[in-house]
């Protein structure tokens, strides 16, 4: 591909990543008023569209000070390493044939390395602000997101098997009759679960739970820096949701319409799977979400692995 | 360089650029009405008695313990599982091997009570 069109690629790709990002605000809050048979935001514009150009210009309006008491370069640096570091994920996602901001060999481990870096963000923004609520927080996200990080490798390993490459292009391509959904359906269910720990969505906001905790690691933060955070947790929900069509649905691949118009049906299906998710489940107890992790997940993705490995082997 | 790193670089930039901007567009626009209330650390209303960094429980260095052992173990597994068709029945019988030797240090941390969060 020439130069020009990987430019617009890129741009693209982060344009539309950002644009979602802030529709799904105004998204999650319509579905959620639905499920809890109420109205959600519906005053500002057609259906409340307009509610998120408001919701804008008010974090940007908003005062936006560092603590004092805070380490000052790691307050600000915090909330932009979870921006960046979610944004570069997408730089391996294909989001039809073509359009991929850069097709690496290594994509998946990519993504994988990307997703750990995130942690760093939370337990920074909970370690510099000084606060206790914000400490606990950035303590729960560091043992939750390393703990389900573990998790959310090892149950990629039997998509790694049957597609035998880390190109997310490649494993998209092996997919084409039929969907890794079905032979890795164990290893769907485990992604997925580690992947809604990784973003710290509900129900597993422990990091973040409002009403132990306040808001956990972000307790101090207000203005375009709590506004980062935000943007942040809404990029990583469409990550999620990415790699979950890439690696187990297939991406791109559909009948009839175009594959870029498959993909981000399957994409909006799981988002809204997530924000269900959210409107129906409570929140565990910090013990039982690291017992579960460690004392069933763990063997499951362990299993997964040899027992994929030897079925591939034995119908091979 | 592969072109691929090229576009990735580009878009990295980008990345970065993005918190950059998004910081100063906001510090030009927004109000700074600072007062000593808000100088303090939130703590539901009530003054707050010590440093925040004191100590917390040992819990989580195990768990960093824990996670150290187990994501090496994933990155020795991921060269397996791209290779894995030339490998075959001996790439299992070594992994079989390897996730053994694993799984007993696993039921020893389990045992020892490393996993209980209490």
């Amino acid at each position: 591909m020439n130069g020009l069109y990987q430019l617009a690629v890129v741009f693209g790709v982060l344009v539309v990543a950002l644009t979602i990002a802030a529709g799904l605000i105004w998204l999650e809050r319509r579905l959620l008023a639905l499920w809890q048979d109420r109205y959600g935001p519906n005053r500002v514009g057609p259906f409340g569209l307009f509610q998120v150009l408001a919701d804008m210009i008010k974090i940007f309006t908003k005062e936006d000070w560092t603590a004092p008491f805070a380490d000052k370069a790691t307050f600000i640096l915090a909330p932009a390493i979870i921006v960046v570091t979610v944004l570069l994920s997408f730089a391996v996602v294909p989001f039809a044939p073509g359009i991929v901001v850069a097709d690496l060999d290594i994509g998946l481990l990519f993504f994988l390395g990307m997703s750990s870096l995130g942690v760093y963000s939370v337990v920074l923004a909970g370690w510099s602000s000084d606060n206790k609520y914000s400490l606990l927080g950035g303590m729960r996200a560091a043992a939750q997101m390393l703990s389900y990080e573990v998790f959310m490798g090892l149950s990629l390993m039997g998509v790694v098997v049957l597609a035998g490459s880390f190109s997310l292009t490649a494993i998209v391509e092996a997919q084409r009759n039929l969907w890794f959904v079905v032979p890795q359906f164990l290893g769907f269910l485990l992604f997925m679960i580690a992947g809604i720990a990784e973003t710290r969505r509900l129900p597993f906001d422990l990091p973040e739970a409002e009403s132990e905790l306040i808001a956990g690691y972000h307790a101090e933060y207000s203005g375009m820096k709590f506004g980062m955070f935000f943007v942040g947790e809404y990029l990583g929900i469409i990550l999620i949701s990415s790699m979950i069509t890439v690696l187990f649905f297939g991406g791109w691949l559909g009948p009839v319409l175009p594959g870029i118009v498959w993909f981000l049906i399957k994409v909006f299906f799981f988002i809204a799977f997530f924000i269900l998710l959210r409107a129906a489940l409570p929140r565990p107890r910090f013990d039982q979400l690291m017992s579960w992790g460690w004392k069933v997940m763990l063997p499951l993705t362990l299993a997964n692995v040899l027992v994929t490995g030897a079925l591939v082997l034995a119908f091979a | 360089m592969p072109e691929g790193y090229l576009a990735i670089s580009i878009f990295a930039v980008c990345a970065m650029a993005l918190p950059i901007v998004l910081l100063v567009a906001a510090k030009l626009v927004r109000p700074s009405a600072p007062a000593s209330t808000k100088m303090e650390p939130y703590e539901c209303g009530i003054p707050p008695v010590s440093d925040a960094r004191g100590r917390y429980t040992v819990r989580f260095y195990i768990i960093a313990i824990l996670f150290v052992i187990f994501d090496v173990e994933t990155i020795f597994l991921f060269p397996w599982a791209v290779r894995f068709k030339q490998l075959g029945w001996f790439g299992v019988a070594e992994v079989a091997v390897f996730l053994a030797i694993l799984i007993v240090g696993y039921i020893w941390a389990y045992k020892k009570g490393a996993l209980e969060w209490v």
